[in-house]
């Protein structure tokens, strides 16, 4: 080698050393991944019939993953160093983001809701598309409700998806046994709902992190396996079907009415089509979805929401201060539990029947996914992930069998990597000074 | 040991605190009293049993036996019987904590927001005021502000409202745990080693803040400090504790020069012991 | 009479596998202060493993029915011990310093792409095991009712028993042990003595998910049936136990584990088998909220 200058000099010693370490350490990362894959993906049972099993060998799957993982492993040594940005979110680009998204956000907010007006009159729109942007706003109230209990008040509730189950399968009860509309039903979703969440919260008010966790979970796989087996009253697995759907302020959305009343399509002078109630349906979930997002807004800005977020900060400090935080624990389960049950009504009209298999536990965590995975207390973080775990699937049918898969994987990944969330920023709730034009990075 | 014959009514009347963890004696038949528009401090080697009575004090243990009573507007408050959050509630005992706990995540105002959290409550009648942005509640949180901004601008702390608590220097977010207290509204302030880890020139901010407090609010302070130059500089009257027992209750003055005293912090010889220090500098005269 | 005896006897036997899970979560919870979401799929990886291990020695002509259950249990322990070192390098250790919810999330993660994971490679129906180990002897006998222990059952536990006093010896007797207990009482302090936290928290899965490996393979051997998602439901009730005996206690989740194995014998024999997982629920809401450190666990002061 030459130097600039002219002289020769001699490569490093250091870079050898370098190397060998990285390949033994790449080595070593393979044969874990032959280990890993050999009993399981090396070696299939599959049926042979007669209550018998067989085994069929696939060891070059075995040796492509081990190859994988020691490339992978190479390569994962030489990625892009970043700096630490603090506790923001790290790396440049979502810190700025989340501080610059400040002076963005009321404008990206407005363009997204009208976006969402929009969307079924948009050429591109169709009623797979609707039907989508449906899900995606369950799942975005579910989010903002699930919202309130975790990211407000650091509760840790892994049974979410019991308020959703209670709401739905209470609405389908009044609607068989006292004959009431999707709109006459939805307060009492909610109310009971709620109640169900204080029930809820006694039992768990001493208890923290994890153990918490646990102990929701178990409340929502009581719901689940109640509603399963108490057939008479929830239809067991069959669950309840003939749900009426919602009507637009008395006007059904049916091809005819009977004796006496009109349909939506006659009032309106239109043409019937199926689309058009899909189109409500996408309406009322859309109202309902900015509704829940103004009245966690507000109440964030009231003492009971700023109590839900010291109570998440500090409990000991929030006693030491006068509060009760039995009450505030109750209050943030009672209220998340009623956005919950509210969803669950929806759900039910929407689907026109309900029954257990929708209430799982991976209900639950995915609901608590796309609230961690979007940022806690971000409102957008929300609706981002729910967007991208409800169309993930959606693209190719090969995505689908892997979902659940990459679904897991990606909940693994994304912690690992921003443990934060996507975009993670707290809006403090009151401010004396209006907010910097530019924006500052703490 | 016992003060002067008092005749004045206390504030907080301890007497025969004792407080048992299974074998452990921590606190050992305590009595004193705290006295309206007075600062009360209890001082006394690490381990002494200082920070176990506030935490009977503000409800965070329950003592093994005494009676703690609170006189405040004529009213007695039994403290050793009440649940925690109403002892800072109904019976005006706010407290800071050795260790700091602020709402980190949350802003220097917001902090002091949520200190005023049950007046803003029953002004918000269940949220429902709140809601709907009625003018009973709005006004009340104005006032809330109002108050925050006032004790902001006593602890220096004006220019960083919207600073995020736990982004603050060390000084600050003490004198911010402090403003916190205050905000409220307590008879008796219970400060938890409040000088920890402040310089000289901030521990003498300290000792004006405190005595400013108690002069324009009468708020009497009850504090645990080990810095002496802020025992000695602001109080009316010294506790001292030594495993768990009281062995001095008395002026500074008179505190000073107790032979016991001296023991207990320099051991039978004179000569240091490894768990005991002392900072035997007086530092500022009180004034 | 009988009939109580047999429903003891079971209720032995599940609750030895529960034990054996339970361990598992204890240690971990002791040592690093959170639930190991995963390890139930990690006992029922140990299970599928078990099974495979079993076909393939069927397959090589081993035919001596104790020398096959040594093989297949030493080789399942060693691969379910891979994944589970394996899950603690990927899901926990990178998120060690940040906020809680984030190695929960994480755990989960792990838990849903583990149970994937096996449905997709090796099928979503469940897999049938002819039995391996047959017959047992009657115990006891009241008219019509005979009350029967297998061979199986007292091999569980037999083995369970052996296991326990094994590690407790472990934890007790050893430097490692030593390490573990001192990482349990305050791991900074453990760290800054010189202990290799790393090294002690990765040994700990190593041994839980070791533990687990066997719950799975006698549970092949049980039931004769598995499929990929018994983990979860095992997983949850392990856990219970675990608190029931009082968490971070070894004894206490061997206690914990015969109680609910107990408890849901007694439940499905007595009242219902369709609720006996609420039973099981029911029992930990109620430890949780009447006596949250369990039967022998230590009382945790709040410190101010």
């Amino acid at each position: 080698m030459k130097a600039a200058s002219g002289l020769a000099v001699t490569k490093p010693a250091y870079t050898t050393l370098y190397w060998e370490t990285l390949l033994k350490d790449a080595v070593l990362a393979a044969l874990v991944a032959v280990l890993l894959a050999l009993p399981l993906v090396g070696l299939q049972t599959y049926d042979i019939g007669g209550g018998a099993l067989g085994i069929r060998t696939h060891f070059d799957w075995v040796v492509m993953a081990a190859a994988m993982v020691f490339g992978g492993r190479l390569a994962w040594h030489f990625r892009p160093r970043r700096r630490r940005q603090g506790e923001i979110g790290g790396g440049p680009v979502f810190a700025r983001l989340a501080a610059r998204g400040n002076r963005w956000a009321l404008p990206i907010t407005l363009a997204g809701i009208a976006f969402a007006i929009a969307l079924p009159f948009l050429p591109f729109s169709s009623r797979y598309l609707i039907d989508l942007g449906t899900t995606v706003l369950i799942y975005v109230m579910l989010g903002w409700g699930l919202n309130v209990v975790v990211g407000l008040a650091g509760l840790l509730d892994l049974g979410y998806v019991a308020f959703y189950a209670v709401g739905a399968y209470t609405f389908a009860l009044l609607a068989r046994d006292l004959g009431l509309t999707f709109w006459q039903a939805l307060p009492f979703s909610g109310v009971v709902a709620a109640g169900f969440g204080v029930i809820l919260g006694f039992p768990v008010l001493r208890l923290r992190g994890d153990y918490l966790a646990i102990v929701t979970l178990g409340f929502g796989e009581i719901i689940r396996i109640v509603l399963v087996n108490w057939s008479p009253a929830t239809g067991g697995p069959n669950g309840i079907s003939d749900i009426p759907r919602p009507s637009f302020l008395g006007l059904p959305f049916a091809r005819s009415a009977p004796e006496g009343a009109t349909t939506f399509a006659q009032f309106f002078g239109l043409e019937f089509s199926p689309t058009q109630r899909v189109v409500f349906i996408y309406f009322v979930i859309l109202a309902l979805a900015l509704v829940t997002n103004l009245f966690t807004l507000r109440l964030r800005k009231l003492p009971i929401g700023r109590a839900w977020e010291a109570l998440r900060e500090d409990e000991v400090a929030c006693r030491a201060l006068g509060i009760n935080p039995t009450n505030v624990k109750l209050s943030a389960f009672g209220i998340g539990a009623m956005l919950g049950g509210f969803a669950g009504c929806f759900f039910a009209t929407r689907q026109g029947f309900i029954s257990p298999e929708s209430f799982t536990f991976i209900e639950s965590a995915t609901i608590l996914a796309i609230v961690v995975l979007g940022g806690m207390g971000s409102q957008i973080g929300v609706v981002l992930a729910a967007i991208l775990l409800v169309t993930l699937p959606e693209f190719g049918r090969a995505f689908a069998e892997f979902r659940m898969l990459l679904f897991g994987a990606a909940m693994v990944a994304i912690m690992v990597w921003r443990p934060r969330g996507l975009l993670a920023h707290r809006e403090p709730s009151l401010r004396l000074t209006p907010r910097p034009r530019r924006a500052r990075l703490r | 040991m016992t003060g002067v014959g008092d005749t004045r009514q206390p504030l907080l009347a301890v007497q025969h605190l004792t407080m048992r963890f299974g074998g452990l004696l921590a606190v050992d038949d305590l009595s004193f009293s705290a006295y309206p528009r007075e600062i009360t401090a209890i001082i006394g080697p690490n381990g002494a049993g200082k920070t176990t009575v506030f935490n009977c004090l503000t409800g965070f243990y329950r003592p093994t036996a005494g009676r703690l009573a609170m006189h405040v507007n004529g009213e007695i408050f039994l403290l050793e019987r009440i649940d925690g959050f109403k002892i800072a509630r109904r019976a005006g005992v706010a407290r800071t904590f050795q260790n700091i706990r602020l709402f980190a995540g949350m802003t220097v105002l917001e902090n002091l927001i949520v200190a005023q959290h049950n007046m803003l409550m029953s002004a918000s009648v269940f949220s429902i005021a709140g809601l709907f942005g009625l003018p009973r509640y709005r006004s009340a949180e104005r006032a809330a502000v109002e108050r925050a901004r006032y004790w902001l601008d006593k602890v220096g702390l004006t220019e960083r409202t919207e600073w995020a608590a736990g982004t603050l220097p060390y000084g600050a977010q003490r004198r911010l745990e402090i403003a916190r207290a205050l905000c409220t509204g307590p008879a008796l302030l219970c400060l938890d080693e409040p000088a920890a880890g402040l310089n000289r020139r901030e521990s003498g901010e300290l000792n004006q803040l405190l005595l400013s407090v108690r002069a324009e609010h009468g708020i009497a302070i009850l504090l645990i400090e080990h810095d002496m130059s802020v025992v000695m500089g602001i109080s009316d009257r010294i506790i001292v504790l030594d495993y768990g027992r009281k062995i001095a209750d008395a002026t500074p003055a008179e505190v000073r020069v107790d032979p016991a005293v001296v023991r207990a912090y320099l051991g039978e010889d004179g000569v240091e012991t490894s768990s005991r220090t002392m900072v035997t500098d007086p530092g500022v005269v009180r004034g | 009479m009988a009939y109580f005896l047999q429903q003891l006897i079971n209720g032995l036997t599940l609750g030895s596998i529960y034990g054996l899970i339970a361990i598992g979560y204890t240690m971990v919870y002791g040592i690093i202060g959170m639930i190991n979401f995963a390890h139930g799929e990690i006992y029922m990886i140990g299970a599928f493993i078990s099974i495979i291990a079993l076909l393939v020695l069927g397959l090589a002509g081993v035919s001596y029915v104790p020398l096959a259950l040594a093989l297949v249990l030493l080789t399942t322990m060693f691969f379910t011990s891979v994944y589970g070192w394996t899950v603690e390098r990927l899901a926990y250790r990178p998120l060690r310093g940040s906020h809680r919810l984030a190695p929960l999330i994480s755990a989960i993660g792990m838990s849903i792409f583990l149970q994937n994971y096996v449905q997709i490679l090796q099928g979503a129906r469940e897999k049938p095991m002819p039995p391996l180990v047959q017959g047992g002897f009657t115990v006891f006998e009241s008219g019509a009712f005979a009350v029967r222990l297998s061979y199986v059952q007292l091999f569980i536990m037999l083995l369970t028993l052996v296991l326990m006093t094994g590690f407790t010896t472990v934890i007790a007797a050893t430097p490692l042990g030593r390490a573990q207990r001192a990482c349990a009482q305050d791991i900074t302090m453990a760290a800054l003595l010189g202990v290799d936290v790393d090294r002690v928290i990765s040994t700990t899965f190593v041994m839980g998910a070791a533990l687990a490996a066997v719950a799975g393979l006698m549970v092949t051997l049980y039931y004769g049936v598995v499929d990929f998602f018994i983990g979860f439901l095992a997983g949850v009730k392990a856990f219970t136990a675990a608190v029931l005996g009082g968490i971070g206690s070894l004894p206490g989740a061997m206690l914990g584990g015969v109680l609910i194995g107990l408890i849901e014998a007694f439940w499905s024999g007595y009242f219902s088998t369709e609720y006996k997982d609420v039973s099981v629920f029911g029992v930990l809401i109620l430890v949780l909220v009447f006596r949250p450190t369990g039967l022998l666990g230590r009382p945790e002061l709040e410190k101010v």
